[in-house]
């Protein structure tokens, strides 16, 4: 008999008009590394906030027991008192603060309300230590990537004495290097016997580490599987219902001529105008035709992407970019619409979304003269093409009237991509379309990308997720430090093939 | 492909609450709005059961005279706040520009035509708008933050408007024509019509109820708002219902309008026994519906929405930010010179002082009004509301005899009141 440090039992959680959980159960043995699964929506982050008592006692019916004890956590702080602590996937540092300031944020070491600036640092050295990082603790923390400040996440846990840590996709944000880093820490922390949970998309991940995989689909838990069980296919088919016999779906690529072509394309930086972001890049996509563009973080695929929708990143912007063969002003966001671009930014919640409105309003608010006439919206004609894309991309909601901020994040990203479809681009730059996202609204968005690919338009998709790219592109462009530095048919592309073109053109910058 | 995909979520339930789609929309966006005009009833009764003069037609009169301009400011600094700025100059500019039009038509010799009253209120008007423009490019162009800006606008035409009025003095009196902006009334075109005929006592008095005579101009006018907004209301609920989409329930529906409509009308047979619209009510009505259609029905007003709600998302929508941040200021510096306006209209003279602090009440009303301070949201009815719930306390109060530094008080704690309560609703659901 396992002896378990938390289980919850018959876990319910109503929203007004929604049933977030119902008689959830989960049991996380003592020193283990338990992921929980799960789509968007499907409960996971609730969960997590009724255990840390974000949702206190109360609020939702059923039984927390604690190392043996039932447990009503009235807040956070209940619960960290507990040595429950959970970091969630919005980072919570302050950016203008250093590492030590932040990690005994609330929780100095002070005498009568004078910090002890010595004790804090000499602390946050051992902290950082434990966790891998070796910045000084007084850099702030705007000055580290995400990578590194995850990692802060994680020592500020530990200086809390934590027994059992919540990791809330932790890896979403973080590179492939780093990610490896973070897992490697979980392990050091189980041999250490601090008990974890860990809520990931990334499948791959959950086979390494976990011990135990809890599957949840729309509130209520399908199963847990242990070790011997888990396997990529087992989870997906737990998660959806149903096997995927493929993540991507099948495509009969038509490829026509060029449609959208760049010369030269140079950006500097907008703080430091020495700095080169973007070198003298050359690209085309053709009628049809879906292209990625591979890289690194940091290689400047953004920033491009950003460059050419009417110069929203960067200055001394140069090149040329060609519609049709002709030369087209993209210099405002305006003329880039007008002349047919989109762009699906990689951060929906900062760039691509108004929260607190409507997903009608969202999805009209790039092509409102496409509902209005003469500067007078016709509100009709705007609900009919709110419902529908919201039929056509599947964005589960009750009405078009909710709010953008209530949606998961993958139906925040199919508003997202209705927005843009109504404006009817001819060139779709798709950045980090599934980013966060679960495995069946990704499956859903690839349909919506070859189906777009289908009617003719020229997509651009920029991601992290190799085997994505590899997926679902036809040609494949890779990006390092600022240039092309490869370009390859999809069908002879590999993973290994793309890290070559990146490597090698890491060797050519530095020469 | 119609179809999207074989859908992988098969199974997936996609309403938890399931059973009928109930029009959430209308019935909860509105809910605030009918509390806050419940709110505004519930202490108009107060005043009229404490005072006994609140609903008297001639004090509706004064409270529409006297609240006017705080409501037509409050119209500009909706938009203001909507797109998550603030206007601090707005008293200062109405001193001003009140003291810009006194001195225009009392002081400087500008002769027949460019004294006229009408011409030196549209000049004023433009005056306005250049202010408006000159601060709003600060805070558009060269994202200064508009508290700053407005903050310097505010010390800037505070002492302007003083120094043209050549120190402490004041400036009067104004034309006659000139007043009638704040005093005047609709004149009477279709004569008026005796309802109860006077009926004198042996004292020599007229018996309380009788003698009431109704101007009938006031009268039409008011029941063809009423029948317009009526017969709108059931027009835009048929077409919804055409198109399929569901409105609200019609038992509601039908209360609502009921209700308004009464009211209204009940409001409009109170000024139509004394002296019929004033021509400030007429004008501040206008501006009103103005602002309404603006902000529900037009893409500009849409775009300002857009924008307070999240300007990195509006401007890679391709909204222009920086236009219309000035478009808005532009926008509450017209309307802050039509107040000062108003104000010097109603008092007969410019005075140093004159719209001195009158910034903090269209900030409240704005904010009573259940507008957001983040940006992103507010409604013109409910800014409305707003103004008149300070105006009716105002007003309220000082029949009361209550003390002026009381008043303040009472007006703080319902400002912090309505806002707790907005915060505590969202909070809760």
């Amino acid at each position: 008999m396992p002896s378990y440090i938390l289980e919850m039992q018959d876990i319910t959680k109503t929203f007004p008009g929604v049933k977030a959980l119902s008689n959830v159960n989960l049991k996380v043995e003592e020193g283990e590394i338990h992921a929980i699964c799960g789509e968007n929506g499907a409960g996971k982050s609730t969960l997590m906030k009724v255990l840390s008592g974000v949702y206190p006692s109360g609020d939702y019916e059923g039984k927390i027991i604690y190392r043996g004890e039932e447990c009503h956590f009235k807040g956070i702080h209940d619960s960290e008192e507990k040595g429950i602590v959970i970091i969630h996937q919005e980072l919570a540092l302050v950016p203008m603060l250093s590492i030590a300031e932040n990690i005994f944020l609330g929780n100095e070491h002070a005498h009568w309300g004078v910090i002890n600036w010595h004790a804090n640092e000499a602390r946050t050295r051992q902290l950082l230590a434990k966790v891998g990082l070796s910045e000084d603790p007084q850099t702030l923390i705007t000055n580290i990537g995400t990578g590194k400040q995850q990692l802060v996440e994680i020592a500020k846990a530990l200086s809390k004495d934590v027994e059992l840590l919540i990791l809330d996709e932790p890896t979403a944000s973080l590179s492939e290097k780093d990610s490896q880093a973070l897992l490697d820490l979980l392990l050091e922390f189980k041999r250490q016997g601090i008990t974890s949970i860990i809520i990931s998309h990334k499948l791959n991940e959950i086979n390494r580490v976990a011990d135990h995989v809890t599957v949840i689909r729309d509130g209520r838990t399908i199963e847990t599987l242990d070790r011997s069980q888990i396997s990529e296919d087992r989870i997906i088919t737990s998660m959806v219902g149903r096997s995927l016999e493929d993540r991507y779906p099948p495509r009969d690529p038509k490829i026509g001529e060029p449609i959208f072509e760049v010369k030269n394309w140079s950006v500097y930086h907008p703080q430091h105008p020495e700095r080169q972001v973007i070198k003298n890049i050359d690209m085309t996509v053709r009628k049809g035709e879906v292209v990625g563009i591979a890289g690194l973080m940091g290689a400047g695929r953004t920033e491009f992407a950003m460059s050419l929708f009417g110069r929203s990143y960067g200055r001394k912007i140069t090149g040329e970019v060609f519609l049709h063969g002709k030369a087209i002003d993209v210099s405002t966001v305006g003329k880039a619409v007008d002349r047919g671009l989109a762009y699906v930014t990689e951060d929906r919640k900062v760039f691509g979304l108004n929260l607190i409105d409507t997903i009608k309003n969202n999805i009209t608010i790039a092509n409102l003269p496409g509902v209005s006439n003469v500067g007078v919206i016709d509100e009709l004609k705007e609900l009919d093409v709110a419902n529908d894309y919201r039929r056509k991309t599947n964005i589960r909601s009750p009405s078009v009237f909710q709010k953008t901020g209530n949606l998961s994040g993958g139906n925040q990203q199919k508003v997202v991509l209705s927005k843009w479809l109504f404006s009817s681009p001819e060139v779709l730059i798709l950045d980090e379309p599934t980013r966060g996202i679960d495995v069946g609204a990704k499956y859903e968005i690839y349909t919506i990308i070859a189906r777009l690919a289908a009617e003719g338009r020229a997509i651009i998709v920029i991601s992290s997720e190799m085997p994505e790219l590899l997926g679902i592109s036809d040609r494949i462009y890779v990006m390092n430090e600022g240039r092309m530095v490869g370009e390859m048919a999809a069908s002879d592309a590999s993973q290994e093939k793309i890290m070559r073109a990146i490597v090698r053109g890491e060797g050519k910058a530095a020469s | 492909m119609t179809d999207t995909a074989p859908t992988p979520q098969t199974g997936v339930a996609q309403d938890v609450s399931g059973g009928p789609r109930v029009p959430v929309s209308s019935l909860a966006s509105n809910l605030r709005e009918y509390g806050l005009v419940l709110a505004l009833i519930a202490i108009m009764v107060f005043f009229q059961l404490t005072t006994g003069t609140l609903f008297k037609p001639v004090n509706l009169s004064n409270l529409v005279q006297q609240n006017s301009f705080i409501i037509v400011m409050a119209l500009g600094m909706l938009l203001v706040i909507v797109s998550g700025h603030i206007d601090l100059s707005v008293g200062s500019v109405a001193g001003f520009i009140g003291a810009l039009a006194a001195m225009m038509m009392v002081i400087w010799p500008l002769g027949g035509f460019l004294g006229n009253p009408l011409v030196v209120s549209i000049v004023c008007l433009l005056i306005g708008g250049a202010i408006g423009a000159a601060q709003g490019y600060w805070i558009a162009y060269h994202r200064i933050p508009s508290f700053i800006v407005t903050l310097a606008g505010m010390l800037v035409f505070r002492g302007m408007c003083q120094g043209l009025l050549g120190g402490g003095s004041s400036v009067g009196p104004l034309p006659d024509s000139f007043k009638a902006l704040s005093s005047g009334f609709l004149p009477e075109l279709l004569g008026t019509w005796t309802l109860i005929p006077p009926t004198v006592n042996a004292a020599g008095k007229t018996i309380f109820g009788s003698g009431v005579t109704l101007n009938m101009t006031t009268v039409v006018l008011g029941v063809i708002a009423v029948l317009a907004y009526a017969i709108s209301g059931v027009g835009a609920r048929r077409t919804r219902e055409k198109h399929g989409y569901e409105a609200e329930p019609f038992a509601l529906f039908l209360v609502k309008t009921v209700v308004i409509s009464a009211l209204a009308l009940f409001f409009v047979y109170q000024f139509a026994v004394y002296r019929g619209f004033p021509i400030v009510l007429v004008v501040m009505g206008i501006l009103v519906a103005i602002f309404v259609f603006i902000t529900r029905h037009t893409t500009i007003g849409r775009r300002v929405y857009a924008m307070g709600g999240n300007i990195k998302a509006a401007q890679l929508s391709g909204i222009k930010t920086e236009r219309l941040t000035l478009y808005v200021f532009v926008n509450m510096g017209v309307l802050s010179a039509l107040g000062g306006l108003i104000i010097a209209a109603r008092l007969g003279q410019a005075v140093p002082a004159a719209g001195l602090g009158s910034e903090l009440d269209v900030i409240a009303a704005v904010f009573i009004g259940g507008a957001s301070a983040m940006g992103g949201v507010g409604q013109v009815i409910s800014t409305v509301v707003g103004g008149f719930i300070m105006g009716v306390m105002n007003n309220g109060m000082s029949i009361m005899g209550v003390n002026v530094d009381w008043q303040q008080v009472v007006k703080g704690l319902v400002l912090l009141g309505a806002v707790i309560f907005d915060v505590y609703n969202k909070n809760k659901g």
